[in-house]
């Protein structure tokens, strides 16, 4: 897995709580062939599991990307399944993890709902 | 219409925009990229400061959201104070004196962007130039781990591939343009050479890459990264050839497996080439100016990130004193973000250390950090509603300008407000204690 | 104010040494007046020091501590009721930079080089520096407009951008670093000589030293261009320095000094063919000074230990990193400058670093008119300026020369003549190449004395000028040096023996520089050519605005008639 900067997540990353941002930046980009052999569709979703955590996501096909590679935009869905070990140099893994991808019918969570289990609740 | 204006939205600091205004509204933003007249023309926006009262998010003036936010800092053992990228470096200064006031750690993006860079930087130093050098000079450009199309839309056409100078009229025709990345991007379709490697091997590539420009090929395996060892001679060929070059280098690079010796070994390589032609190197940054706080912290502090002020005088380890290993450690009691979603774009193992302790934001947009909040400030968005100065990618200095009126307060007066807070709190308890 | 008692050195003033009262109000130096009294009595008193060439403010200066972290960690000082904390050794934070020279007894400092298009990162910086007044001279050696204007023999054009250059920069001199070879080394070259053509711009060294000495006479600034050779830090540059001084002695000064001043005429003061027969050519350039009075310079002392090198001259910078194998920092900027950072250590044992150490000696040594020669270490290219009482401490005794002279490589004798020396210079000569040459070189009318009218800036050291014998006691003399008794900055008390008491912000010195409408304006149609075609950025972006100097002092020069200002 990697995550990084698209255009739409980049317009969106100042209003996080948009409707934009969620279709920026909840999706998994994958290789054409990985998103056939995963029996995908346009608009099914996909489970992403590692040992940080799991987090499903919106499928795309990507051409630009090669077999068993996924893409995510830099942002808090990506995040789920970033570890916090700095390697003694202040900056996370934001790349190159290891991710195990399946279809699934579950729905993606909206980012209030992402954050829903964190922190004080009551949201105003 | 204001002309030249600077946008405040990426590291390339675009300052030839021009902005149409009437009854005090951006009303038309134009040369602006999509991000940049996204941000210019305006979103969603926090209204008035909050404060948690019984687990909600309470209205309250901004007095009372400074004296709540000097209380959670007096009161911590070692807050810690992040983000800082997309504000002025006025707020900065203000925010370093803060820091010592209190005695906590001050961190920016960097160290979840290019502060590996800036390790390596220290290993090695960076030999680079101004944009315009490159725009006028460099007839090979390596875009590595980094894609300009999506992350800095107007860079190849300002700055870089696209642009026009005095030694490169032909501009995108008179150049080679060489990406290597381990996914095709958008920036790759408009090079002439696209090296895709395998994720995790930039270091093998880059000492391949050395080897081959010293002339030492014997050495280099039939295949390095994904990559044959004739495409490699290749480009170190090219590199060679090139009569001005650059590198510029993204995320991709320092993100990936090897993180601060990615970037040590590329500064060997472009200063190696040095001894064959001129060769320059620049970190893609990010937030607009996330190379400010880095200027500002390293002649207030002498270090350009994660300083800690608890001991009075300024240490810095990164890896100790970086956010992310002070919340994974669970070692900082309060949390003041300014400018910056820690929520969001922490790993979410760390982000849940911020659920734990007091968290002060101060922030124009209602963002996931917002949700867990203690004190929420909302603050006029700087290059837009307030001036200031911001450090291009190249560490170039602009003045930003104000566009249109706030009624919102600045990072740098909100910060004044609670420095003022702290002060005067600090002077009632002495005489409680007197 | 009253400083009671002191036995003042006051050289501008005739003052050699004289038990004196002297009164400060409102910050300046006045007849007579009253308030706190400060007991200076048998106590060496100067006025406050100044250094007219440091690095202390800019890009080049914060990437120095950006890739120094381990420079950093050497000076720590925690913050305190008056100070911000400060760091560094040879790259100071700004707050270290303002307290350390208070400390020394030194309340202005000159930043040596800054391109104008990153002025405004130099003022931000001078701006945070506390205590001491300030200026930043901007470089013009390699800037496209310049070498055209050279190159087109178009003087007031030249002039009415220097002119310009200077308040987009708010700058207060005209600096050249290496002419013409940060122009080449935008492709890896450099000029070999002052008559090697620049590349790609059909003009020389020599022509652009001589054009914008000429427009710097033109526009009677305060200070004289300020030169740093071609081929610095090289074996057997002393003939580069020669035929480079020799160029300027026919030009007419504007005002009352020098026509150049040579920056740390060490580092260009070699002989030898390569570092093998590396030797030091100090006399024949300290005769050159003697003969002639057209030009000044600053030593740029080199000691033993840390440094770190800093210059526009980004090919020697290159060298040193290919020399010492060390990290290397080069920041090129368009259409004006090259630059470069390189960490260095300094050996006794090595020969070519012993002979740089006695090559400084020897021209303040060599030279016999102490006006023509300041106390400088080029900080931090040859030590960090808090070193200065180790550098004044050797010019005033033979028997400490000696004494470093022994633990030296053993070729030093034979490569240089600093044994031979016998001259120890006296409080006067050191007041002035610490005080009043520098102002007076930098065309600084109210520093560098103790007259009615100057500026209230005075250092008492802890010395009795009648009893000590400098020759034997260096080392009471260098301890006494290093923390002054008393600085005074501006009429206010700012460090006692060591102690920051006060933190006031200090001044930055411009000069805005007056002339004809129509040269600027011939001027505009070439500069918005080259915004709209090669700058990077907007026109309107460019210079310096008055927010990043709230403490300004304009100084004004310019072409007598007509009397119109720069646009």
């Amino acid at each position: 897995m990697i995550s990084g900067r698209t255009l739409a997540q980049g317009a969106g990353c100042e209003s996080k709580m948009s409707p934009e941002f969620f279709k920026a930046a909840a999706v998994c980009h994958l290789s054409e062939k990985d998103f056939k052999s995963l029996e995908l569709s346009e608009g099914k979703n996909v489970l992403l599991k590692n040992e940080f955590g799991q987090v499903v996501l919106t499928a795309k096909a990507d051409a630009g990307l090669p077999d068993s590679m996924v893409f995510i935009p830099m942002g808090p869905w990506a995040n789920v399944i970033v570890g916090k070990e700095t390697g003694g140099c202040g900056t996370p893994h934001f790349k190159g993890l290891e991710v195990e991808v399946a279809a699934t019918n579950s729905p993606v969570l909206n980012i209030r709902e992402l954050f829903s289990g964190m922190g004080v609740s009551g949201y105003v | 219409m204001i002309k030249d204006a600077v946008c405040s939205f990426c590291g390339c600091l675009c300052d030839d925009i021009n902005v149409e205004v009437e009854g005090g509204m951006v009303k038309r933003v134009r040369h602006a990229c999509r991000l940049g007249s996204s941000k210019i023309m305006g979103h969603g926006r926090i209204e008035s400061p909050m404060i948690r009262k019984e687990g909600k998010l309470a209205a309250a003036s901004f007095q009372e959201a400074y004296d709540r936010a000097a209380q959670i800092l007096l009161a911590a053992a070692k807050p810690l104070l992040y983000g800082w990228a997309s504000t002025s470096c006025e707020a900065a200064k203000k925010g370093i004196l803060l820091a010592e006031e209190v005695g906590g750690v001050l961190d920016s993006t960097a160290t979840v962007c290019h502060g590996p860079s800036v390790i390596g930087i220290e290993e090695k130093g960076l030999p680079g130039a101004t944009l315009g050098q490159v725009k006028n000079r460099a007839d090979t450009i390596v875009f590595w781990g980094c894609n300009p199309a999506e992350a800095h839309p107007r860079h190849s056409l300002r700055y870089s591939s696209n642009s026009c100078g005095r030694f490169t009229p032909q501009g995108r025709e008179g150049r080679k343009i060489i990406v290597v990345d381990v996914r095709e991007t958008r920036t790759a379709k408009n090079a002439d050479k696209f090296v895709r490697i395998a994720p995790g091997s930039d270091y093998e590539v880059i000492s391949a890459l050395r080897m081959l420009v010293a002339g030492k090929g014997d050495v280099v395996p039939e295949d390095v990264g994904g990559v044959s060892k004739a495409d490699l001679a290749d480009i170190a060929a090219t590199l060679k050839a090139a009569r001005f070059g650059a590198v510029f280098f993204g995320l991709g690079i320092t993100h990936s497996r090897g993180r601060y010796k990615n970037i040590d070994n590329a500064l060997s390589l472009v200063a190696e080439l040095n001894s064959h032609t001129k060769f320059v190197i620049m970190p893609m940054r990010g937030h607009y100016n996330v190379g400010g706080i880095g200027q500002v912290l390293a002649w207030s502090s002498g270090y350009p990130m994660s300083v800690d002020f608890t001991r009075g005088g300024p240490y810095f380890n990164p890896g100790e004193t970086a956010a992310c290993d002070l919340l994974a450690r669970r070692d900082v009691d309060a949390a003041l973000i300014i400018a910056a979603d820690a929520v969001s774009n922490f790993p979410r193992a760390t982000a849940e250390a911020l659920a734990d302790i007091p968290v002060i934001q101060i922030d124009p947009y209602e963002n996931p950090t917002t949700q867990l909040s203690e004190v929420v400030i909302p603050c006029a968005v700087v290059g837009v509603e307030a001036e200031g100065t911001a450090y291009r990618m190249d560490g170039l200095a602009l003045r930003l300008r104000k566009l249109v009126d706030s009624i919102l307060p600045s990072d740098e007066e909100i910060l004044v407000g609670i420095l003022e807070s702290v002060h005067k709190q600090r002077l009632l308890r002495a005489n409680e204690e007197a | 104010m009253i400083v009671k008692g002191g036995i003042v050195y006051d050289p501008a003033n005739g003052l050699y040494g004289e038990e004196m009262d002297l009164f400060i109000d409102q910050g300046r130096m006045v007849e007579q007046a009253k308030g706190e009294e400060i007991d200076a009595r048998g106590l060496l008193v100067m006025p406050g020091g100044v250094d007219a060439h440091s690095h202390i403010a800019g890009k080049k200066v914060n990437t120095g501590r950006i890739m120094r972290p381990d420079d950093a960690r050497q000076g720590t000082e925690p913050r305190t009721a008056v100070c911000r904390p400060s760091t560094g050794y040879t790259v100071p934070n700004c707050y270290a930079m303002g307290y350390r020279y208070a400390r020394m007894g030194y309340t202005t400092a000159f930043e040596a080089a800054t391109p104008i298009l990153e002025a405004r990162h130099t003022h931000e910086e001078l701006e945070e520096i506390p205590i001491i007044d300030k200026g930043a001279l901007t470089l013009f050696g390699s800037n496209w407009q310049v070498m055209e204007c050279v190159r087109d023999k178009d003087l007031s054009k030249l002039a009415a951008y220097v002119a310009w250059g200077l308040r987009a920069a708010r700058g207060y001199g005209v600096k050249i670093v290496n002419p013409g070879g940060g122009e080449a080394w935008g492709f890896g070259a450099n000029v070999k000589g002052i008559n090697d053509p620049v590349p790609n711009f059909d003009v020389t060294p020599a022509e652009i030293i001589m054009g914008l000495a000429q427009a710097n006479e033109m526009l009677n600034l305060p200070h004289s261009i300020h030169l740093h050779f071609n081929n610095v830090g090289k074996p057997g540059n002393y003939t580069t320095a020669l035929e480079t001084l020799d160029l300027l002695k026919d030009i007419k000064p504007s005002r009352m000094r020098q026509i150049v001043h040579v920056a740390h005429m060490q580092f260009s003061a070699y002989g030898g063919t390569s570092w093998r027969d590396f030797e030091s050519k100090a006399p024949v350039i300290a005769d050159y000074f003697n003969c002639h009075n057209h030009a000044t310079m600053d030593m740029g002392q080199l000691l033993f230990g840390s440094a770190t090198t800093m210059t526009a001259d980004a090919p020697l910078e290159y060298g040193n990193a290919r020399l010492t194998h060390n990290k290397w920092s080069n920041h090129d900027i368009e259409l004006e400058e090259s630059s470069g950072v390189v960490p260095m250590v300094y050996f006794r044992k090595m020969l070519v670093n012993a002979v740089q150490w006695a090559v400084g000696l020897e021209l303040a040594l060599l030279v016999k008119d102490p006006w023509k020669v300041l106390m400088t270490t080029d900080h931090p290219n040859g030590s960090p300026f808090v070193n200065y009482p180790e550098v004044v401490t050797l010019l005033m005794s033979k028997s400490k020369r000696d004494a470093e002279m022994a633990t030296l490589h053993e070729q030093v004798p034979k490569r240089t003549v600093l044994g031979g020396i016998e001259r120890e210079l006296d409080w006067t000569d050191i007041a002035i190449m610490t005080r009043a040459a520098p102002a007076r070189i930098l065309g600084l009318e109210d520093k560098g004395h103790l007259g009615p009218g100057a500026d209230g800036d005075v250092s008492i050291y802890n010395l009795r000028p009648e009893e000590v014998d400098t020759s034997q006691d260096h080392a009471l003399v260098k301890k006494a040096l290093a923390n002054a008794k008393y600085t005074i900055k501006g009429g206010v008390l700012v460090s006692k023996e060591g102690r920051i008491l006060a933190a006031p912000p200090g001044r930055t010195f411009w000069v805005d520089a007056a002339v004809p409408q129509a040269d600027t304006d011939r001027l505009m149609i070439d500069l918005e050519e080259k915004f709209a075609k090669y700058y990077s950025i907007q026109i309107a972006n460019y210079a310096v605005q008055d927010a990043y100097l709230p403490h300004a002092k304009v100084i004004r020069a310019g072409l007598p008639v007509p009397l119109q200002e720069v646009a």
